[in-house]
């Protein structure tokens, strides 16, 4: 089947059926968690400061929970009602608001600490209308644009996005460049078709002093999920020990555990008297 | 879910509405209290972002008077908690938000703003 953006506008494609579907599906649930952590990991916070965050395509608030699990306050944008109405149903912690990216933002200059946009930004390629205002580069200006002067200086922004064409990421790059972004494209596991995650990195200020984040690789192509779990879990823990300050290692496992069985996630142990207990090392 | 931390970082974005446009004003609101969890270091961390005497008019005119008119210098923890129940815990549910300068509607319903524009407003 073609890809959804190409297949109806997105408050159309995302109406009740598919927004309780795309929602629903555990699958899903665990690729878009994965995507935003990974996005997390990119956005490169200052770690122990509270931040406020922008959401962007928050759709039903699978991003936008992670956001909260993580700790971080947030708000969200979407245009499809259906997806928000979800969002509301799962009594998502983010204020929501109904809007199209691609006419631009009215926040006001500094407004978010940093910003992330899961599986959206392909959605912006697509004309809406035949309207002048409707062209995928006027409204990937406008978005870029306004959304540089909400973020604060120094910060950034990271999308992970479906582009369909080497032309596709040409373009949005230079839209955002163009509206004072610096950064570009980090590709994570380049080779390997499952596992192949494209973002966009962006940054706004920090004089050049930002440094341009690496891809995820992997030697073994199969194995690139794998490691990209064994990653998580690496980052997880080091939070744990560093950055976690709510929340202490056995609280924090079994809050880990009920979400991810919350997810559907198969094979999570039991609860027993040794969960977060430290394991002697084995030789 | 509209709160004032994030109305007060709200201003118009319809096309040509560039000055007076900010703070978006409050019309027939119908207004839930939620606890949310107090944390003084986001709220510190907030404070540079926040416009006080918007924050002061938008909060009397939902009917909350617990700020007062000057930002004072220092914050002490029970004026932290004031900010965080005025920013975070008043959600304003039903009601409009009208821009002061070219009179654009932002009707809000179950908590969400609609925020999008018709094509002659888009810039
Ligand atoms: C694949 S979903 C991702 C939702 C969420 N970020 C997640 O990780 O589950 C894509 C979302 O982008 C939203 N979207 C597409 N075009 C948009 C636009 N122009 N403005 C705002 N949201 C848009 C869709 O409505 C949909 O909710
Ligand atoms: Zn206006």
């Amino acid at each position: 089947m073609s890809r959804p953006e190409l297949q109806a506008p997105p408050e159309i494609y995302y109406g009740d059926i598919e927004a309780k579907k795309y929602t629903k599906n555990t699958r899903n649930q665990q690729i878009q968690a994965d995507m935003t952590y990974r996005a997390l990991e990119l956005l490169n916070l200052p770690p122990d400061e509270p931040a406020f965050l922008l959401d962007i395509g928050c759709g039903s608030g699978l991003s936008g929970e992670i956001l909260t699990e993580e700790g971080y306050i947030w708000a969200g944008v979407d245009i499809a009602p259906s997806m928000l109405e979800v969002a509301l149903e799962r009594e998502v912690e983010g204020d929501l608001f109904l809007q199209d990216i691609g006419q631009g933002f009215g926040f006001r200059p500094g407004s978010f600490d940093g910003a992330i946009s899961i599986s959206v930004l392909q959605w912006l390629l697509n004309a809406e209308t035949s309207h002048p205002t409707s062209s995928p580069p006027h409204r990937l200006s406008r978005f870029f644009t306004t959304l540089h002067s909400a973020l604060r200086n120094p910060s950034r922004a990271v999308f992970q996005f479906y582009p369909s064409s080497d032309d596709q990421i040409q373009l949005i790059t230079s839209c955002a460049l163009k509206a004072g972004f610096g950064g570009g494209i980090v590709v994570d596991y380049p080779n390997s078709n499952k596992a192949k995650k494209v973002f966009l990195c962006l940054f706004v200020g920090g004089g050049g002093q930002q440094q341009m984040p690496k891809g995820l690789e992997s030697e073994v192509e199969e194995d690139a999920r794998a490691r990209f779990e064994r990653r998580r879990e690496r980052v997880r823990s080091k939070d744990k020990s560093g950055k976690r300050k709510h929340m202490k290692d056995k609280d924090w496992i079994l809050h880990k555990k009920e979400l991810y069985r919350k997810r559907g996630k198969e094979g999570v142990p039991n609860d027993s008297k040794f969960t977060g207990r430290r394991r002697r090392p084995a030789f | 879910m509209v709160r004032l931390i994030t109305h007060n970082l709200l201003s118009c974005h319809a096309k040509g509405c560039t000055t007076n446009n900010f703070p978006l004003q409050f019309k027939d609101a119908e207004i839930e209290h939620r606890e949310a969890d107090f944390n003084p270091e986001f709220i510190r961390g907030l404070l540079p972002k926040i416009e006080w005497k918007a924050l002061v008019d938008t909060a009397k005119e939902l009917g909350d008077t617990s700020l007062p008119y000057e930002q004072p210098e220092m914050m002490d923890d029970e004026l932290l908690k004031t900010l965080h129940h005025v920013l975070l815990e008043m959600h304003v549910e039903e009601g409009q938000m009208i821009c002061p300068n070219c009179n654009h509607v932002y009707p809000i319903s179950n908590g969400i703003p609609n925020m999008l524009l018709a094509e002659h407003e888009i810039a």
